[in-house]
């Protein structure tokens, strides 16, 4: 324990080392805060990208911060539930013949330059026999009344504007643009939220108002209604092609990472040296046996090995993790501590241990591993960041698991999506900078680490 | 020596050639069993390999020594560095194998001995060595590293151990003990981290104590402290000791008999005062004569010092080793053939052949 | 005009080098002196402190030190380990390590004072021109990837700006005067024994003919045959050559055979500086008495008797006279810094002579 108290004065010596460790401290309680409010399951179940998880999220939208960085802003999604948003009002009255008339008003202001997505009403009902009848209707900012739909809804119906076909009809009718010198009406969108008969066509800026009016037939049916609307920001992260919040994936990239690369650095550390020890220890055609694997294994370049374990084997995780560790037990590491545990072998104090009776084993474990420990921990702690760069590398190759959502992945996805053609740079630069802050955290702590354990080091 | 060799320790083939025991006279009532160590005609032999595999002579550590030491007695080893005390010592410690010869201890035959049957005696013998600090692991405090012989010669009782611990701490002065139970070597002083290297030879209690160069890497000023020490202990726990040391200033204080030991072989023995009175071979005059005493007197005078350098061990020169430096040397004699043992009395033995008018109290057959 | 003395100047040196190296190779197994050899003032140290940072505070580990020394003569500075010794060496040299807390003091190199120098000029100058060291083990110091020879040549290099050839001769020349056959020049340290390579280290520091040698347990690892082979190569070189000596030590029983002068120090300060032949007989500081006692003797029946105590932490030394604490003759004056008695060239800081002497 007082090692460690003194460890970490000497830590805290170094500035470069301070933030080290407060990077990766700040990556381990990230990691922690996102296993509890997005347990793993649900992880994996978000990032299937199910319809019914991903309805409310925009395709390949930007993060909402981007907005701070223009003028102009892009439209921001929308979500709200009627009767418990302010802006989206419902009202319940009872008809004379049974049921209710219920009257739902979301009014809101749309002053972008841009054109949202699409608009969804999706609404859930509860009936017997006869099902509701809903008449959607919006105003828009001229004053112009248009009929979206109108039409039956059963327990769970969804009414998407931009797909609606009569809507479009209307809308170039009510645009009227002369088709011969300028474009048709490309979509319902674009007839709904720009001004009629402006070409190029100019969004209208000012107070929309989205009127529902639903008629249920039965005593205690009620229509329940949510309205989104899909902007071209969403969230923290944006999301992807399909539709995926890619927060799941950003949080939960560290953990993944960080275990890897943990365990990765930890278990070929503690294998080769245990090894390594085993080596120098008896010597003989044991040692001579070690060193030329270690020559052999360190000629062979892993990355091929793993890339062909991907493709033909499995594509799983753990596999890949325990094949990597395996790859890298017999490395250039086994060398380096061979020559501590080399010199180490020689101690006098080990004379002394096998004068009073000591058996090998123990002279191992207890005699020299302690040894040659501090001279290992930074080498560990410097290496999480290779492996995690190295999970990453296989996912953007395509051999990582897919239905795991690490950083690697997504850079795969917004590599196979052309992301950089389209301008989507956020899709790629958020797991590029964490993967970033991830190597240089681990890394600054690990060259600090290094040079309190290292003494020769030390000057520098 | 600008070849580079690989030494490989030779695995003892009794045999075989090199394996050949010598001849001794030893008389029956030597062979008594108040012997704690008796070693006759011992040869440690090391294997040269040339590029790995290729032989290439042999290392001839110790080449036919005969020793006898029993309990309370102290006798010194001395010699200079390359002369075959350490490798003696180790050999006795069976931190390597004997090549030829018989080395009994508390009258079992240890030459062979393996795993159990060596532990038993590993615990009969407790070993000082020549640097403190690098003969405890730094990374262990005084508890643990005088706990581990215990732990490892099977003392299960933790309470046992402690008690063991504090009584050995007392034993070497070590007090307040608690001041010293926690603490790292580093944090020691030189001549403290000596004394913590002693209680940790004695916490088995020892029937025989081999101390190599227990204080040349200490403080002129310390030394003695310890060196006292090291008696007072033998005294109170009747040891035998072996004390190694290239310091003769030193082995007046504390050993009884000396072996002056010179290219593998021991040239002379005798009592300490007989060995600094009536000093016999010239390689001991030599060293007498090269040992100062802060004398006002020295700096006024050279030192006479054979020349030359002490003898490789792989090619040694034939006849007396010391003959190529010797000032007495005799012609067609002492290049020729190894000296016998002659006898001076009192148990004063010399190998020169200054003295072949002497009684022959052992030869040696030539093999070299 | 200052770079034509420049050059002049290390002309002269040069021609200084090869001078006492052929002197060397002349000289006789005496210690009496070739010629008529006069002794003049060489090296004058006053109120030298040197200081180090470390985590638990500055040590003060040379601690005002002032001694002389003449041409010829060896001062054999001794005491127990971590009383300072060894950074009087690093003092005199100005070879400082980096944390460096205090450093003060006149070091005068018969008319030049050394501290005002600059470091280029100290460097070219002085360290290794007129002053040179071997320092504590080293045996062990020698680079093991270098040849010897090139290694002994390289002050000459170095400093003087010899032609290879010049300076590999200068360097052969070195190695017969100190006893290394002259076919070692092409071989590596390993190649060599302990006793080897300390005499390679000698003749390192006297290659290019400096006047002051400054020694740091010569011997302290090597055998005694060897360690008195070495002390006689010393005593010829004092002997024959106008050079001085400076040995620091622990081994009180060694010193004896070169030394001239003794200075005892402790705990950071010299305590005592008598002359030899005095000093040996009967050493006036109480500790000197009591190192004296302690140190076994091959030639006396006496029991040597140890001292109690340790030396005081050099971090936070005591108030007044250091060795108090274990001081048999302690008295209440003792608390207050004791004075510096003079007696002609001795001189000893003892409350016990207060009043005696000069």
């Amino acid at each position: 324990m007082k090692k460690f108290k003194d460890t970490f004065q000497d830590i805290v010596r170094y500035p470069s080392a301070v933030v080290g460790l407060l990077i990766v401290l700040a990556l381990i309680v990230f990691s922690i805060y996102t296993m509890i409010t997005i347990p793993y399951k649900e992880a994996i179940h978000l990032w299937k990208g199910t319809e019914a998880v991903v309805y409310k999220n925009p395709r390949n939208a930007r993060p909402t911060w981007v907005n701070w960085f223009r003028k102009d802003k892009l439209p921001v999604s929308v979500d709200v539930y009627a009767g418990e948003d302010e802006d989206f009002t419902k009202e319940v009255t009872p008809r004379k013949k049974g049921g209710n008339q219920i009257e739902f008003n979301y009014e809101f202001d749309y002053n972008y330059n841009q054109l949202p997505q699409d608009i969804f009403i999706y609404f859930k009902s509860n009936y017997v026999d006869k099902n509701p009848f809903v008449v959607i209707n919006m105003t828009t900012p001229a004053g112009e009344e248009i009929k979206i739909y109108d039409g039956g809804i059963s327990r769970a119906t969804n009414v998407r504007f931009g797909q609606e076909e009569k809507l479009l009809t209307r809308l170039v009718r009510l645009h009227g643009r002369d088709t011969e010198t300028q474009d048709q009406l490309r979509s319902v969108i674009e007839g709904l939220f720009t001004k009629m008969g402006s070409y190029p066509p100019v969004v209208d800026k000012g107070t929309y108002t989205i009127n529902v009016k639903a008629t249920t037939f039965e005593e205690g049916s009620d229509v329940e209604a949510e309205l989104v609307m899909h902007g071209t920001v969403f969230g923290l992260f944006g999301t992807d092609h399909m539709r995926r919040d890619l927060k799941v994936a950003i949080m939960w990239g560290a953990p993944i990472a960080l275990a890897f690369g943990l365990t990765a650095a930890l278990g070929t550390a503690l294998i080769s040296m245990f090894i390594a020890a085993l080596g120098t220890w008896f010597g003989g055609w044991l040692d001579e046996l070690i060193q030329r694997i270690t020559e052999v294994n360190m000629v062979i370049p892993y990355l091929s090995i793993l890339i062909m374990v991907g493709t033909f084997y499995s594509r799983s995780i753990w596999v890949l993790l325990l094949v990597t560790i395996l790859l890298n037990i017999f490395s250039g590491a086994i060398k380096s501590r061979r020559a501590i545990f080399l010199q180490v072998r020689e101690s006098t104090y080990i004379e002394a241990a096998k004068a009073y009776g000591a058996s090998d084993y123990r002279i191992i474990i207890r005699y020299m591993i302690p040894r040659v420990i501090p001279m290992i921990i930074p080498g560990l702690v410097s290496a999480v960041p290779a492996y995690v760069f190295l999970e990453a590398s296989l996912a953007i190759l395509g051999l990582g698991d897919p239905t795991v959502p690490t950083w690697g992945k997504i850079i795969n996805d917004a590599r196979t999506n052309g992301a950089l053609y389209q301008g989507m740079f956020y899709w790629i630069l958020e797991p590029a900078v964490f993967l970033m802050i991830t190597g240089l955290g681990f890394a600054m702590l690990g060259f600090a680490l290094d040079r309190i354990f290292n003494p020769r080091l030390r000057g520098m | 020596m600008t070849e580079q060799y690989e030494e490989k320790e030779f695995e003892q083939k009794p045999e075989e050639i090199i394996g050949e025991f010598n001849n001794s006279e030893i008389s029956e009532d030597e062979l008594d069993d108040g012997f704690v160590l008796d070693i006759r005609g011992l040869k440690v032999y090391f294997e040269l390999r040339k590029r790995g595999f290729q032989h290439a002579g042999f290392v001839r550590a110790v080449d036919g020594v005969d020793l006898k030491l029993q309990r309370g007695e102290t006798i010194a080893i001395v010699g200079e560095s390359g002369c075959g005390k350490t490798s003696l010592m180790k050999t006795i410690l069976r931190l390597n194998t004997p090549t030829g010869g018989e080395i009994e201890f508390d009258g079992e035959i240890i030459n062979d001995l393996k795993a159990d049957a060596l532990k038993n005696v590993r615990r009969k013998i407790g070993y000082v060595q020549q640097d403190p600090y690098g003969a405890l692991a730094p990374f262990m405090n005084v508890r643990t590293i005088l706990e581990e012989p215990l732990i490892i010669n099977g003392v299960k009782n933790k309470q046992e151990r402690f008690e063991r611990v504090v009584k050995v701490l007392e034993e070497v002065r070590m007090t307040p003990v608690e001041d010293f139970l926690e603490k790292f070597p580093h944090q020691l002083s030189g001549g403290q981290q000596q004394r913590i290297v002693i209680a940790r030879a004695m916490i088995l209690d020892p029937i025989l104590l081999v101390a190599d160069e227990p204080v040349s890497m200490l403080d002129a000023s310390v030394r003695v402290e310890i060196l006292k020490l090291l008696r007072a202990l033998q005294e109170e726990h009747h040891l035998a000791v072996i004390y190694i040391t290239h310091d003769l200033a030193t082995v007046r204080y504390f050993s009884e008999y000396i072996y002056v030991m010179y290219a593998g072989q021991v040239i002379e023995k005798a009592q300490e005062s007989d060995l600094i009175n009536k000093t016999a071979h010239p390689y001991t005059h030599a060293l007498l004569a090269a040992t100062s005493d802060p004398d006002p007197k020295n700096v006024d005078e050279f030192q006479d010092v054979p020349p030359g350098e002490p003898p490789s061990l792989v090619t040694p020169p034939k006849g007396c080793r010391f003959h190529p430096r010797c000032p007495h040397m005799i012609s067609d004699l002492c290049e020729v053939q190894r000296p016998p043992e002659f006898e001076l009395g009192d148990d004063h033995l010399v190998a020169c052949w200054l003295f072949r008018e002497r009684p022959i109290h052992r030869e040696f057959t030539a093999e070299e | 005009m200052a770079k034509e003395k420049k050059i002049t100047r290390k002309e002269d040196a040069i021609l200084e080098a090869k001078r006492k190296a052929e002197l060397m190779s002349m000289m006789s197994e005496t210690t009496h002196k070739v010629g008529d050899v006069k002794h003049e003032l060489l090296l004058s140290i006053k109120d030298l402190k040197l200081h180090f940072e470390t985590v638990r505070g500055p040590v003060q580990a040379v601690d005002g030190v002032n001694f002389d020394l003449v041409t010829n003569k060896a001062v054999v500075v001794v005491g127990e380990s971590g009383c300072g010794k060894s950074s009087l060496a690093k003092a005199i040299l100005r070879l400082l390590p980096r944390n460096v807390a205090h450093y003060s003091g006149e070091v005068w190199l018969r008319d030049i004072e050394t501290m005002g120098l600059s470091e280029e000029e100290y460097r070219e100058d002085i360290r290794w021109v007129k002053i040179s060291m071997v320092p504590q083990a080293a045996m062990n110091s020698l680079n093991p990837v270098l040849r010897v020879g090139d290694q002994v040549a390289e002050p000459m290099l170095v400093h003087y700006g010899m032609p290879k050839e010049e300076a590999m001769e200068q360097a052969a020349i070195m190695f017969r005067n100190v006893g290394v056959p002259v076919d070692f020049l092409t071989r590596y340290p390993f190649e060599l024994s302990g006793g080897m390579r300390q005499r390679v280290a000698i003749a390192m520091a006297l290659v290019t003919g400096p006047d002051l040698v400054i020694l740091d347990e010569p011997t302290s690892a090597l055998d005694v045959l060897t360690q008195a082979n070495i002390f006689n190569l010393l005593k010829r070189i004092k002997a024959n050559l106008e050079t001085s000596f400076i040995l620091i030590t622990h081994d009180i029983s060694t010193s004896s055979e070169l030394a001239d002068i003794v200075a005892v120090m402790y705990a950071g300060k010299i305590i005592e500086v008598s002359e030899s032949h005095r000093f040996f007989s009967e050493p006036r500081h109480p500790y000197a008495r009591a190192l004296m006692a302690s140190v076994p003797r091959l030639r006396e029946r006496e029991e040597p008797h140890f001292i109690e105590g340790k030396p005081p932490s050099l971090i936070n030394p005591p108030t007044g006279c250091r060795f108090k604490d274990r001081c048999p003759n302690r008295f209440e004056k003792c608390e207050e810094e004791p004075p510096t008695v003079v007696f002609g060239d001795d001189w000893v800081a003892c409350w016990l002579y207060e009043g005696q002497g000069e």
